[in-house]
C-alpha cells in the first residue's frame, strides 16, 4: 500500500530506482487518490490514466501546453483547446521520465490569489475545505498537499506558487525570472511569469527545479543558470546573514498568529547559526503592489488579444468581424480577466501610458536597486509569505482590492526579478503559515539549503491534520 | 521573422506555419539573426546609424490577420536611423534623407469573399493564409525630400535595385516582397512649409505610384486654389481606373497601444558585427549609374542599372553606345537572363549589325543567351551589298512604280522609304540598307 499523503516525490523516486514500486503501480495510486479525494476537493482539472514514462508522476498547472491534452487556463475561452505541442517544462518533465498525473486548477489565466476565479469551479483547501487553497496555483498545491500528486509545475507572477504554498503547507519556488523556459505557458504577464516546483518538502523541489530549470532556445528571456541546482543538505546557519525587512513583517493586515509562527522561525534560524538583522525596504513595499497592478494587467490586456475566436478556442456567432469578437471575448472571459483587460488597455493607452505603464517600469528599477541594496547587508530576506492563513470561500471575492492584498508581501521581490521560496513554519488557527525566504537573483541553492535547514529544525508535518 | 517557417509565397494556404506564427497559446518570439544582420546592412546602404540599442515594441489591433492581437515592430528604437541615400539624375544627385529603417514581422494574408474589391467591410466571409504570418519585414522610412513624381519613381527604382544586390530579398511587387505607400502634400513655388500630407496606398506599381502622385498633387493644388483646406487621411487608389477618385479609408484613428515587447530583450549588435556588415557592402547602383553615365549618357545609364543589366553592358566589348542601346533594348525586350549570354560573341555580332540582314542580327540576339552561342553563323549571312547585284532588283523596282517615282521627283522625297521596302522585300530582307540608300537616291536623281 503507498500512502501517497506521506510519500515525497524523493522517497517515490528511491521505490522506484529500487524496483520495489513500478511507475505504473505509482501512478495508479495516485489516480486512486484523486478518485477518492478529488471530488471534494477539485484541484484537478483533468487526469491522464495512461502514465507516459516511468518515473514518479507529475501534475502540472493548466496553463502550462501539453500536447494532445486538453489546456484551458480555467478559461472558457479555451475549453477544449488541445496543444499541438508540449511547452518546454512539460517536455523535460517528460524526458526525465516523469509521466504526467493531470492538470491542475488554477485562477482564470492565472489571475487571482484563491482559485476562485476558475470557470470550472474553485479548488478546497485539503486542510479545510470551507477554506481557499491559495492562488492562482492552488489546483497544484492542493494537490500535493492532499497527497494527490508527489510533486507539480505552478506559476508565479505576483505570488501564484508562493502564496498557495503557504496556505496549503507545501514548499514552492518562484525562481530568478529567466531561469525557467516560458515556452508554451498561456501568459498572463510576461516580464513576470516564471514557473516554478511544487512540493512536500525543501529537497523534492531542488530535485524538480534540476529537471525544468536552465536556458531554452525557445525562450529568448531565458539565461544558462550560473551553477548547477544542489541538493540541499544543510543542517545549520552558521555564517547566514539572515535580513528581516520591516515593511514585510510589520505590514497592515498580517495576522498575529502568522507574526509569531514566522517570528519563532526567525528566532530558528538564529539558533541554527544564522546572524539575524533588520532592514528596511520602504518603497517596494509601499508602491510594489500598485505598480503590479499597472505592469501585470497592461501586459495581460496585450497577452491576451489573441483568444479572438479566429483560430481555437471558443467562437461566439455569426455577424461581422467585431460582433464576433465581442461576442466571443464576453462569452468567454471571466470577471477578473475582464477588468484586468480593461485596467491595461486603459494604463497603455495614448496619453497615459507615461503616467502608468511609464512610471510603473521606473518603480520597478527602484524596487530592484532596494533590494540590491539590502543585499550588500544580507544573503536571505525573510517574512511571512501571505499576511494571512487560508481565509474562507467566497470571503473576498466581492472585494478584488481586498484580494489583491494577499500578495503584498510576495510582489516586491517578483518586480525584482528574485526568486523566492516559501515553506511551511507552523500553524495559525490549524492552518498552516508560509515563511517567505528572498534571495539575490541566481541564489536558488542558498534558498534550498536554508530552506531545507529550517524544514529540519522546524519539523512541520505536512499532512494535512483532518487527513492524518 | 519570430519562428523557423519558410518563406514561401505561392504555396497552399496554411502549409507554412508552426505555433509562433499560429500565435497559439504560450508560443514565444525568436528573433532571425539573418533578417537583423540583413537590415543592418541595408542599413549601410542608406548610410544610416546603427543604435548600440534596438528595441522590439508590441503593436496592438485586432483585425483577422494578426494572429496574436499585436505585431512585433518597432518603434521608437529601431534598428537603423538617420541615413541619406543618393538618386543620381540628368541634373547632379538628389539626395533623400531616410529617417528610419526598421524590422517587423508580416501580417497573414486575409481574402475576403463576396464583397467589394475584395474588402472586408460586407465580404460574406473571409479566408486568413498564415504563411505569410511572421516574414520578416523591413519598413524604410524617408524624410519629406522627394520633390516629383518622376523623382518618386527614380528613388523607388534604385532603392528596389539596391535592395535585391544585397541578396536580402527579390523584391518583387506581384509577390508583395515589395510594397510602399506614398505620403503626398503641396505648397506654393518656393515655399519650403510642409502642410497636411495624405496618404497613397495601393499603389502596385512604380509608374502607377508616380501617376498616383501626379493626380493627388493636381487634387491637392485645385483644393487649396478654390480656397479650400486638405484633410489629413488615408486614400486608396485603383490601379485599373485612373479617372476613379481616391477611396476615403474608414478606419478610425488607432490607438496602437505601443510597450516595449517583454518577450524580447533588446537587441544590441556587436560593433565588430557591424563593421563587418559594412566591408561587406558591395559598390552600390547610384555609384555605377554615375559611372557609367560618362559613357553613354545618364538615361540609359539610369536604365541599365535599376533594370540589373550594366553587368552584362561592361562584359560586352564593343562600341558603348551600341552596347548599351542593344542591351537596354532588344536585349531587354526579349526576356533574357542577363548572366547568361554570351557577351564575347555577342559583341561580334553587335559589331556587324550594319553587314549582317536584320533577321540574321534578330535571331543570334534571340540565340545569345543559349549554350554554345557562336557569332560566326550569324556573321557567314553577310547582307547584300554588291552592286551589281542589287542594282537589275533597283531598276525593276523603279520601273514597276513609275508614278511614284514621278512622285519623289516632283519633291515627295519622303517616298525613299518606299522603295527601300520595296527592296528589302524584294532580297528577303538580306540587302545591306545603306548600300541600297546610296544607290537609290543615285538613280532617283537621274
Amino acid at each position: 500500500m503507498i500512502d501517497t499523503l506521506r510519500l515525497t516525490a524523493e522517497e517515490a523516486t528511491g521505490l522506484v530506482e529500487r524496483g520495489e514500486v513500478s511507475g505504473a503501480e505509482l501512478h495508479r495510486a495516485y489516480l486512486d487518490a484523486i478518485a477518492e479525494r478529488d471530488p471534494e476537493l477539485h484541484a484537478y482539472l483533468c487526469t491522464v490514466d495512461e502514465p507516459d514514462g516511468e518515473g514518479v508522476p507529475i501534475a502540472l498547472k493548466d496553463v502550462i501546453s501539453t500536447r494532445g491534452v486538453e489546456t484551458t487556463a480555467a478559461s472558457k475561452i479555451l475549453a477544449g483547446y488541445k496543444p499541438v505541442y508540449d511547452a518546454t517544462v512539460a517536455a523535460r518533465c517528460k524526458a526525465a521520465g516523469l509521466p504526467l498525473l493531470g492538470k491542475t486548477n488554477l485562477d482564470e489565466f492565472a489571475m487571482g490569489s484563491s482559485t476562485e476565479n476558475s470557470a470550472y469551479g474553485p479548488t478546497h483547501n485539503p486542510w479545510d475545505p470551507n477554506r481557499v487553497p491559495g492562488g492562482s496555483s492552488g489546483g497544484s498545491t492542493a494537490a500535493v498537499a492532499a497527497g494527490l500528486a508527489p510533486w507539480a509545475l505552478g506559476s508565479d507572477t505576483g505570488g501564484s506558487i508562493k502564496q498557495p504554498a503557504s496556505l496549503c503547507g507545501v514548499v514552492g519556488l518562484r525562481p530568478t525570472y529567466g531561469t525557467v523556459s516560458r515556452y508554451g505557458i498561456v501568459a498572463f504577464a510576461s516580464s513576470l511569469d516564471q514557473v516554478g516546483p511544487i512540493a512536500k518538502t525543501v529537497r523534492d523541489c531542488a530535485l524538480l527545479h534540476r529537471v525544468i530549470a536552465g536556458r531554452d532556445p525557445l525562450d529568448s528571456t531565458t539565461v544558462e543558470l550560473p551553477e548547477p541546482i544542489e541538493l540541499p543538505q544543510a543542517e545549520d546557519l552558521k555564517g547566514l546573514r539572515v535580513g528581516v525587512p520591516k515593511e514585510l513583517n510589520e505590514a497592515d493586515g498580517i495576522e498575529p498568529g502568522v507574526s509569531e509562527a514566522v517570528n519563532r522561525t526567525i528566532e530558528l534560524a538564529r539558533e541554527l547559526g544564522a546572524e539575524v538583522g533588520e532592514c528596511s525596504l520602504p518603497r517596494s513595499v509601499e508602491f510594489g503592489l500598485p505598480c503590479y497592478y499597472l505592469i501585470a494587467p497592461s501586459e495581460a490586456s496585450s497577452n491576451l488579444a489573441r483568444y479572438d475566436g479566429v483560430r481555437y478556442g471558443l467562437r461566439v456567432g455569426n455577424g461581422d468581424i467585431r460582433a464576433m469578437y465581442e461576442r466571443t471575448r464576453d462569452a468567454g472571459f471571466g470577471d477578473e480577466p475582464k477588468r484586468r483587460i480593461m485596467l491595461g488597455t486603459y494604463a497603455l493607452s495614448a496619453g497615459y501610458y507615461d503616467a502608468y505603464y511609464g512610471q510603473a517600469q521606473k518603480v520597478r528599477t527602484v524596487i530592484r536597486d532596494e533590494h540590491d541594496a539590502a543585499f550588500e547587508q544580507f544573503d536571505v530576506l525573510v517574512s511571512p509569505t501571505s499576511p494571512t492563513v487560508a481565509f474562507e470561500l467566497g470571503a473576498r471575492t466581492a472585494n478584488p482590492l481586498a484580494m489583491y492584498a494577499a500578495d503584498l508581501l510576495t510582489i516586491p521581490s517578483n518586480m525584482a526579478g528574485l526568486p523566492g521560496l516559501s515553506i511551511p513554519c507552523g500553524l495559525s488557527e490549524g492552518l498552516p503559515v508560509g515563511f517567505q525566504l528572498i534571495g539575490r537573483q541566481f541564489s536558488e541553492n542558498l534558498l534550498f539549503s536554508t530552506g531545507h535547514a529550517l524544514e529540519r529544525a522546524l519539523g512541520f508535518d505536512f499532512v494535512p491534520e483532518r487527513l492524518r | 521573422m519570430f519562428c523557423r517557417c519558410e518563406v514561401a509565397y505561392f504555396d497552399p494556404p496554411n502549409t507554412h506555419t508552426c505555433p509562433v506564427c499560429l500565435a497559439l497559446p504560450g508560443a514565444l518570439p525568436v528573433p532571425n539573426r539573418q533578417a537583423v544582420e540583413w537590415t543592418i546592412l541595408l542599413g549601410h546602404a542608406l548610410g544610416c546609424q546603427i543604435p548600440d540599442r534596438a528595441i522590439f515594441h508590441r503593436k496592438n489591433y485586432f483585425y483577422p490577420d494578426n494572429p496574436k492581437g499585436y505585431q512585433i515592430s518597432q518603434y521608437d528604437q529601431p534598428l537603423c536611423v538617420n541615413g541619406s541615400f543618393e538618386v543620381p539624375s540628368a541634373d547632379g544627385d538628389r539626395v533623400i534623407g531616410i529617417e528610419r529603417a526598421h524590422l517587423e514581422e508580416d501580417a497573414a494574408k486575409t481574402i475576403h469573399v463576396g464583397g467589394a474589391e475584395g474588402r472586408i467591410h460586407g465580404a460574406e466571409h473571409s479566408l486568413v493564409d498564415f504563411n505569410r504570418s511572421g516574414t520578416p519585414l523591413v519598413e524604410i522610412v524617408t524624410r519629406p525630400d522627394i520633390r516629383s513624381p518622376e523623382e518618386a519613381k527614380a528613388f523607388l527604382q534604385l532603392l528596389r535595385q539596391t535592395i535585391v544586390e544585397l541578396g536580402i530579398s527579390d523584391a518583387e511587387m506581384e509577390k508583395g516582397s515589395l510594397r510602399f505607400d506614398v505620403n503626398v502634400s503641396v505648397r506654393p513655388e518656393g515655399s519650403d512649409e510642409l502642410r497636411t500630407r495624405t496618404e497613397l496606398k495601393n499603389m502596385n506599381s512604380f509608374n502607377f505610384a508616380a501617376k498616383g502622385i501626379e493626380r493627388e498633387v493636381r487634387r491637392q493644388a485645385e483644393i487649396y486654389e478654390s480656397g479650400g483646406q486638405v484633410d489629413q487621411e488615408t486614400l486608396h487608389f485603383d490601379p485599373g481606373n485612373e479617372s476613379a477618385p481616391p477611396l476615403r479609408s474608414k478606419e478610425e484613428a488607432q490607438d496602437y497601444r505601443y510597450f516595449p515587447e517583454p518577450d524580447l530583450v533588446p537587441l544590441e549588435p556587436a560593433t565588430e558585427l557591424v563593421e563587418r556588415l559594412r566591408g561587406e557592402l558591395p559598390e552600390l547602383p547610384s555609384a555605377r549609374v554615375r559611372r557609367l553615365e560618362l559613357e553613354v549618357g545618364f538615361a540609359l545609364a539610369e536604365g541599365l542599372v535599376t533594370s540589373g543589366r550594366d553587368e552584362l553592358y561592361w562584359r560586352i566589348p564593343g562600341d558603348r553606345s551600341a552596347v548599351a542601346n542593344v542591351v537596354m533594348n532588344e536585349l531587354a525586350a526579349l526576356g533574357l537572363d542577363p548572366s547568361a549570354v554570351n557577351a564575347e560573341e555577342l559583341g561580334k555580332v553587335i559589331a556587324a549589325r550594319g553587314e549582317i540582314p536584320r533577321s540574321a542580327f534578330d535571331e543570334a540576339l534571340a540565340a545569345s543567351a543559349s549554350p554554345g552561342f557562336s557569332a560566326e553563323r550569324y556573321l557567314a549571312e553577310a547582307a547584300i551589298a554588291d552592286v551589281g547585284e542589287l542594282d537589275p532588283v533597283i531598276d525593276r523596282i523603279l520601273s514597276a512604280n513609275e508614278s511614284q517615282v514621278a512622285a519623289y521627283r516632283g519633291g515627295k522625297e519622303g517616298l525613299l522609304g518606299f522603295f527601300v521596302g520595296q527592296v528589302m522585300k524584294e532580297t528577303g530582307g538580306k540587302a545591306n540598307p545603306q548600300v541600297v540608300n546610296e544607290r537609290l537616291r543615285e538613280k532617283l536623281q537621274a
